[in-house]
């Protein structure tokens, strides 16, 4: 699948070991295609360890596009291409040794549908991740304690560990999602709309959830729900795309200083819901 | 329908809010009611006398057969007339067309059910224990029904489906597996070529084994080269049936999967294929319950044997179903109550892997069974 | 930062990504993309295999093949015009005795049916898929061919001025194409009603809540809406229906009375028929090699070749059509 045919290779760096608490992720000069169709230009974003990043904005605008370049799910896609670098904890994603399995481990992901496996029990489930990247870990039965706890479920299955994964409510085979993309120690946790599909109730604890694992896990979140981003994000990254063009950032930076005091008269329309 | 009113201490409304009504009555709007069952019995007990009376006399008509056609076709004239009486004439043409689909769907049980009663009913009074123990050898036309058995046939339908199982199945799924999970430019050709395939007649797949492996190899014919055209005709199903079954996870699954750091195999291994497990044992049973009764290839492959051999891969193997149409082809009555017997045990058989795949197919992929959540528990994990 | 507008001008260098694969994926794309190629080999082989056995004796009688309807390759003059015809006739008795009846099942099980009468009725149809040819062909040659001979002579009888059912100076009324294209249609009913019932089932739900909107009744919502939606499906589940058909084999060889003249086959009432499939079937023992076995060959990819044909044409009538993307044929 190799695209465009530019400078020839460099001699990639060696990528940096992961360090605990979470990594820091730097976007420079991304741009989006599919195909011939740009959907991203030029889009620049820091996204902090230990922070929970927003990124918000109209629906269409590339947020999710975006996100998927983050761990390197946008190239699956049958004509897909993408321009920029992207760096975790300094070192470019697209452009080192880290093997792409590996990036996507260091980098999990929780989607907007919940989607536990529905072949796997409960715990199966949290440890399918170790199973699918390889990676070696013992103790497998405290691993599942762990994750499900942060993630905020742990007392509601332990006792049904042994159930299948699908048969969960929305909402905690959501939070069991996140489990399982904890179970295999990533550094940043993206999150693409994970409270769209559930009630509000679900949609309270996930955003319990978010808080206390932000202090263990970068966190960068989709939302269309500019309250929700008020009350998890930290720093927030507002997107926009006019008609036929590509989608781009606005305005980013903290939360407060964007929902209350914008720079751009944009930002300020749609925080304050006058359109989106 | 009773109308529905507050009771009177209630119909202050600032009172008190708003309650549901316990006595609620609901309202059935497509219940096919005592009227409608009478309209339609009435029409046909009219029609049913009409056809006695004038039958014999006014139609060219004789025999039961023709009987219960005219009394079908006056109980439709009968149900349109009074049905345009009562409700109009574009509601009786609905009626009738309602009758006429009806008649349809519940009236293909009326062969199903001829086909299962003429094979009992021939079968099953000569079937003695022993048709699955003793084989062929010594018993000729002039033995009674039932002398001797089949089990020298029983035996070669067993290892050559076996045989046709062990090939065709992981062939099948992989194929299945790269079609759906790969694609990519080769995919196109090959699901054409696997649509192609399934519409091989089965005595050309026998043809094409006889030439190619009989003559072609120098091979001799006998179970081996009956279980390759088997599988020729079980290969297509096996594949098309499986990659219906994958194309029906969820892409979220994979998805989710590859953004835990999985590589391709991995997903498919532990996350499709599971996921997709019982619906794959449904293409593998439908699969054999295909080839179980194919004749016209056995006739080309097989040659011809009476004994008892449990080897499909030197000399000559019998099959049931070679052996129920030799057995009637002799036409002698005991031959062809032979026939009817093994025609009967094969009836069942059938019956038995069509239910098997239905039952198989019941069960979704979130099914644990005992055995696992016991390992499971074990590990501290359930 | 704010919005930069000029992103046109931006560096538009698209990042190459060279796909490393691990070994095990590598192998596993290997090895499925062998049992593609297999699957895709084993079919040219069949049809080379096929010709180049067939060759000869389409060598030795040359056009005449296709003209002649006698089967004598021991004398070389032999030809497929008796048993084509006779295979098609047999199988178009099936197909209009069999799309009707599929048209009204499938209907049935999408409209008519109560929601818990719809999973058995789909059952027992599909049993009768399950049911082997062989038995089919021993329960119409025992039981259905005696109880459809009163309605063949009735047939003979009544409706001979009718070519098809002429049945002048005949004396058997059993062993015809009549009850082999009965035997043959229950056998391909299921198949057609599984295409149709897909078919119908997905009619936009949006155009027949507008149609019982206006006032319609449920055969008006059928007649207008459900039907030409599924028009393609059921011409796509017809045609299926006749490959099947023309390529069975065994409940055929065991009804007929295998006769090659042209002019018997078109009247299927008396005992007759013929059928390529039961030709190979029959023939085969006697023809153990040389010109008889070139000769069946040849037959048999006639037969490959139609069967082909009409499975792939309806494929692609099938996709075209407007209820196309919702069956998976």
């Amino acid at each position: 699948m190799t695209i465009a045919l530019d400078t020839p290779h460099p001699t990639y760096p060696a990528p940096a070991p992961p360090r605990p608490g979470g990594a820091t992720l730097a976007a420079r000069n991304v741009g989006a295609w599919f195909g011939d169709h740009q959907v991203l230009a030029n889009v620049s974003l820091d996204m902090p360890a230990q922070q929970v990043t927003a990124l918000i904005g109209p629906s269409g605008c590339g947020k999710s596009t975006f996100l998927r370049i983050l761990n390197r799910m946008h190239e699956l896609v049958p004509g897909a291409s993408l321009a920029g670098e992207i760096a975790l904890d300094g070192t470019d994603i697209y452009r080192s040794n880290l093997a792409v399995t590996e990036t996507r481990r260091r980098i999990g992901m929780v989607f907007q549908k919940p989607n536990p496996f529905p072949a796997m029990t409960v715990s199966e489930n949290v440890l399918a991740g170790l199973k699918l990247s390889g990676l070696k870990r013992s103790d497998h039965a405290a691993i599942v304690e762990n994750c499900l706890t942060r993630a905020g479920l742990w007392n509601e299955v332990k006792n049904r560990l042994g159930d299948a994964g699908g048969g969960l409510s929305g909402g905690q085979q959501q939070r069991l999602c996140i489990a399982r993309a904890l179970a295999v120690l990533p550094s940043v946790l993206l999150m693409d709309e994970p409270c769209s599909a559930l009630d509000p109730t679900s949609t309270r604890r996930i955003e319990e959830t978010i808080a206390e694992l932000s202090q263990q896990v970068t966190i960068v979140i989709v939302t269309h729900n500019m309250q929700q981003a008020q009350r998890v994000s930290h720093g927030c990254a507002f997107f926009l795309a006019a008609e036929n063009e590509p989608g781009y950032i606005v305005e980013s930076g903290p939360t407060e200083k964007l929902f209350s005091n914008p720079d751009d008269p944009r930002t300020l329309d749609y925080v304050s819901g006058r359109f989106g | 329908m009773t109308l529905i009113e507050a009771p009177p201490e209630q119909r202050d409304p600032s009172l008190t809010p708003p309650r549901t009504f316990a006595s609620a009555e609901r309202i059935r709007v497509r219940a096919f009611g005592l009227a409608d069952a009478g309209e339609l019995a009435g029409a046909f007990l009219s029609a049913l006398a009409l056809v006695w009376l004038v039958y014999e006399r006014l139609t060219p008509l004789s025999g039961i057969l023709g009987f219960w056609v005219c009394v079908y076709v006056a109980f439709l004239g009968i149900a349109w007339f009074v049905a345009r009486e009562q409700r109009g004439a574009v509601v009786a043409r609905d009626q009738v067309v309602r009758i006429v689909v009806w008649s349809g769907g519940v009236g293909l049980i009326v062969p199903l059910a001829l086909i299962v009663i003429v094979v009992v009913g021939h079968g099953y009074h000569a079937l003695r224990p022993h048709f699955f123990t003793q084989d062929g050898s010594r018993v000729g036309s002039l033995n009674k029904a039932t002398d001797g058995g089949a089990s020298d046939a029983l035996v070669g339908t067993l290892e050559q489906v076996g045989l046709a199982m062990l090939i065709s199945v992981p062939l099948g799924v992989t194929t299945a597996v790269f079609l759906n999970e790969i694609g990519g430019w080769l995919a196109r050709p090959v699901r054409t070529i696997v649509d192609a395939m399934s519409a091989i007649p089965s005595i050309v797949a026998g043809l094409f084994i006889y030439i190619a492996v009989i003559r072609g190899l120098d091979y001799h014919p006998g179970g081996f080269a009956a279980a390759l055209a088997l599988s020729l005709l079980m290969l297509p199903t096996v594949t098309r049936t499986t990659e219906l079954v994958l194309r029906l996870v969820p892409g979220g699954l994979r998805e989710a999967s590859l953004a835990l750091g999985s590589t391709e195999w991995r997903t498919t291994r532990h996350v499709v294929l599971p996921t997709s497990r019982t619906g794959v044992v449904t293409a593998v049973i439908l699969g054999v319950a295909r080839v179980v009764g194919e004749t016209a290839p056995l006739l080309l492959t097989l040659g011809a044997a009476h004994v008892f051999n449990g080897n499909p891969f030197s000399h000559p193997q019998n099959s049931l179903p070679l052996f129920i149409f030799n057995q009637f082809l002799l036409a002698q009555p005991s031959t062809v109550a032979r026939a009817w017997t093994g025609a009967f045990v094969l009836l069942v058989l059938v019956l038995v892997l069509f239910l098997a795949a239905r039952l198989a197919g019941g069960r979704g992929a979130g099914h644990i069974g005992r055995v696992r959540r016991w390992r499971l528990a074990r590990k501290g994990l359930a | 930062m704010t919005a930069s507008d000029t992103w046109a001008s931006s560096d538009s260098r698209r990042v190459s990504i060279a796909v490393h694969r691990s070994p095990a994926d590598r192998v596993y794309r290997g090895v499925a993309y062998a049992a593609g190629s297999a699957t895709l080999g084993l079919m040219g082989l069949i049809g080379v295999f096929l010709f180049v056995k067939a060759w000869p004796a389409l060598h030795t009688v040359g056009v005449k093949f296709f003209t002649r309807s006698e089967w004598l390759p021991q004398a070389g003059r032999f030809g497929i015009t008796g048993v084509l015809l006779g295979t098609v006739v047999i199988a178009v008795i099936a197909l209009v005795l069999a799309v009707p009846v599929a048209t009204l099942a499938a209907l049935f099980i999408t409209e008519y049916a109560p929601r818990r009468l719809k999973r058995p009725i789909t059952w027992l149809i599909d049993l009768l898929a399950a049911v082997p040819s062989l038995i089919y062909g021993l329960w119409g040659r025992a039981f259905l061919g005696p109880k459809v001979r009163p309605l063949s002579i009735w047939l003979a009888h009544h409706l001979g001025f009718i070519p098809i059912f002429d049945a002048r100076g005949a004396s058997t009324f059993s062993a015809s194409a009549f009850i082999a294209g009965i035997v043959v249609a229950l056998m391909i009913v299921p198949l057609c009603t599984a295409v149709m019932r897909e078919v119908f089932a997905a009619a936009p739900p949006g155009e027949k809540e507008g149609a019982l909107a206006l006032g319609g009744t449920q055969w008006g919502v059928i007649r207008d809406v459900v039907l030409p939606f599924g028009k393609g499906g059921m011409i796509g589940g017809a045609m299926l229906g006749l490959g099947r058909a023309l390529g069975e084999t065994i409940a055929v060889t065991l009804i007929i009375s295998p006769d090659f003249n042209v002019s018997h086959l078109f009247h299927i009432l008396p005992a007759g028929g013929n059928s390529i499939a039961a030709l190979i079937a029959l023939k085969f023992n006697e023809s153990a090699s040389g010109p008889g076995l070139s000769a069946l060959m040849a037959a048999g990819l006639t037969l490959f070749m139609m069967t082909l044909i009409v499975n792939a044409v309806a494929s692609t009538i099938v996709a075209r059509s407007r209820s196309g993307s919702a069956t998976e044929i």
